[in-house]
């Protein structure tokens, strides 16, 4: 399962793409493909507040519903508009047309405490087999 | 994963095509093999094959078989040639559904009854203490372990199937059954029935023939693209051609009538349940089976609430985003006066009310030639 080395995750299966005071945040491919089909998913609007470890969104397949947590807290500056028409975006590309928000981070410290891809990687390889 | 789940004859061939197993009513089933959606289309456009060994086989024999069956269900099986299959509701005396299945007439005397997976226990429990009540004998034989059954669904499985016998499967009319000697070398029984909407057929095996069966169905169909299918495409499927899904849409707190079963109830011959039934039609019934359809894209699920004028007035038993119509679609309980076609309504998903529009049933219905 392919987990970018430039990314940082969380224990949820979130991916965070640092850009100076931004991150840019979606699903790991993992995740999308434990959940199947994703048909819905569900944002907040620009200007929403954000806390680490909460949830910010809903992601919903063919067979079940998930929250999405935030990385980090923060302020949403965008989020993915064509999520709305064209879901599956997250199943076939989860790094990037299937990214869902970005936040401007309001304590980046809060990095420190996400996963490295490396560590990421070794805990779906105990989770999922 | 639980070891206790069963397992179906094909479960390492569920394995070895990459399918994703997750348990149901006690046994471990494919859920996908590649994706629910892929599936569902290949099944609408081509053909799909599933394993439903799952199944419970239930043999009713003798000659008190007739009575007990027409006892049994609500439908009237006696009134069945030999060769033809029905699809019923079995009801308790208060009217609830103990389960909805198949009978298949094999006989005079002998009826087979097709049930579902998590029920077949209830159902073998119930249908025995039936058969005891009654002056003439019949036997009931569970048959589901040394049963295995394969459905080939989709505009296609005729084409495919048709070649592998010697029978004209052309000829079979829906819900009819005609016994094969040699499908691939195995002796089955195969009927015209299904529970995806399309045109299809339903495999009946011994146990062993199933791997060689299916493989050889896999190859024989590889031409007109034929695909596993796993539970998760078939619920999606069912659901659009509204079929009910026991423990979901019925149960045994919902009756037939409630269910929008109506017409699979024969009132000119007496059945389990029959005085109860009558009594509630006559007070009038308090919620109906209505198809809804979602003003915007969210996902409605069992157990979500229907509310109108902002009041709770039904729940949800299934839905989704259907994959063949791209609309968001749910089967729900509502009160009779709601349940009418154009009825304004809404559906609760976390916190927020989707407005929603009772539509005709079933959702999707399959061009016929």
């Amino acid at each position: 399962m392919d987990v970018p080395e430039d990314l940082r995750y969380t224990a949820d299966h979130e991916w965070i793409r640092v850009d100076g005071g931004r991150g840019r945040i979606g699903l790991s491919a993992f995740a999308q493909d434990q959940l199947g089909d994703i048909v819905f998913v569900e944002l907040p609007k620009v200007g929403a507040a954000v806390t680490a470890g909460s949830a910010f969104g809903v992601v919903e397949s063919v067979k079940s519903m998930s929250d999405l947590y935030a990385p980090v807290s923060g302020t949403v500056v965008a989020i993915n508009q064509s999520l709305a028409d064209h879901p599956e975006q997250v199943n076939q590309d989860p790094y990037g047309r299937g990214w869902m928000i970005e936040v401007e981070m309001s304590q980046p410290k809060e990095l420190d405490a996400l996963m490295s891809s490396e560590a990421y990687a070794q805990s779906i390889q105990s989770a999922g087999h | 994963m639980d070891n206790t789940l069963r397992r179906t004859p094909l479960y390492d061939l569920h394995l070895e095509l990459g399918g994703r197993i997750v348990e149901f009513g006690g046994w471990q089933m494919p859920i996908q093999y590649t994706s629910i959606l892929a599936e569902h289309q290949a099944v609408r456009q081509r053909a799909g094959l599933f394993d439903v060994s799952h199944m419970g086989e239930i043999e009713v024999s003798g000659p008190g078989a007739g009575p007990l069956v027409d006892q049994l269900v609500t439908n009237w099986p006696t009134q069945l040639e030999v060769g033809a299959v029905l699809y019923t509701p079995m009801c308790r005396e208060d009217g609830g559904i103990v389960d909805d299945l198949l009978v298949y007439r094999l006989a005079a005397d002998r009826f087979l009854l097709v049930v579902n997976a998590g029920t077949t226990a209830k159902d073998l429990a119930w249908v025995s203490e039936q058969a005891a009540r009654l002056a003439s004998p019949a036997s009931v034989t569970d048959r589901s372990s040394a049963v295995a059954q394969l459905a080939l669904q989709g505009p296609r499985a005729e084409a495919i199937l048709d070649p592998l016998l010697t029978a004209d499967l052309a000829a079979l009319p829906f819900f009819h059954w005609l016994k094969a000697d040699d499908l691939f070398g195995h002796p089955a029984l195969i009927s015209r029935t299904g529970y995806t909407g399309e045109d299809g057929f339903e495999i009946y095996l011994g146990a062993k023939a199933a791997e060689p069966v299916a493989r050889g169905l896999l190859r024989a169909g590889a031409a007109e693209g034929l695909t596993m299918v796993g539970l998760g495409a078939r619920d999606s499927l069912r659901f659009e051609a509204c079929l009910p899904l026991y423990g979901q849409d019925i149960s045994d707190t919902i009756t037939p009538l409630e269910a929008a079963l109506g017409v699979f109830v024969k009132w000119d011959h007496d059945f389990i349940g029959k005085e109860a039934l009558l009594a509630a039609k006559e007070r009038g019934l308090t919620r109906r089976l209505a198809g809804l359809r979602l003003g915007q894209r969210a996902v409605p699920r069992h157990g979500y609430p229907v509310v109108a004028d902002g009041e709770v007035v039904g729940e949800v038993t299934s839905g989704m985003i259907s994959p063949t119509l791209n609309q968001p679609l749910a089967l729900a309980l509502v009160p009779p006066r709601l349940a009418e076609l154009g009825s304004r309504l809404a559906v609760r998903i976390r916190e927020q009310d989707i407005a929603a529009e009772v539509v005709k049933r079933p959702f999707y219905r399959r061009a016929r030639n």
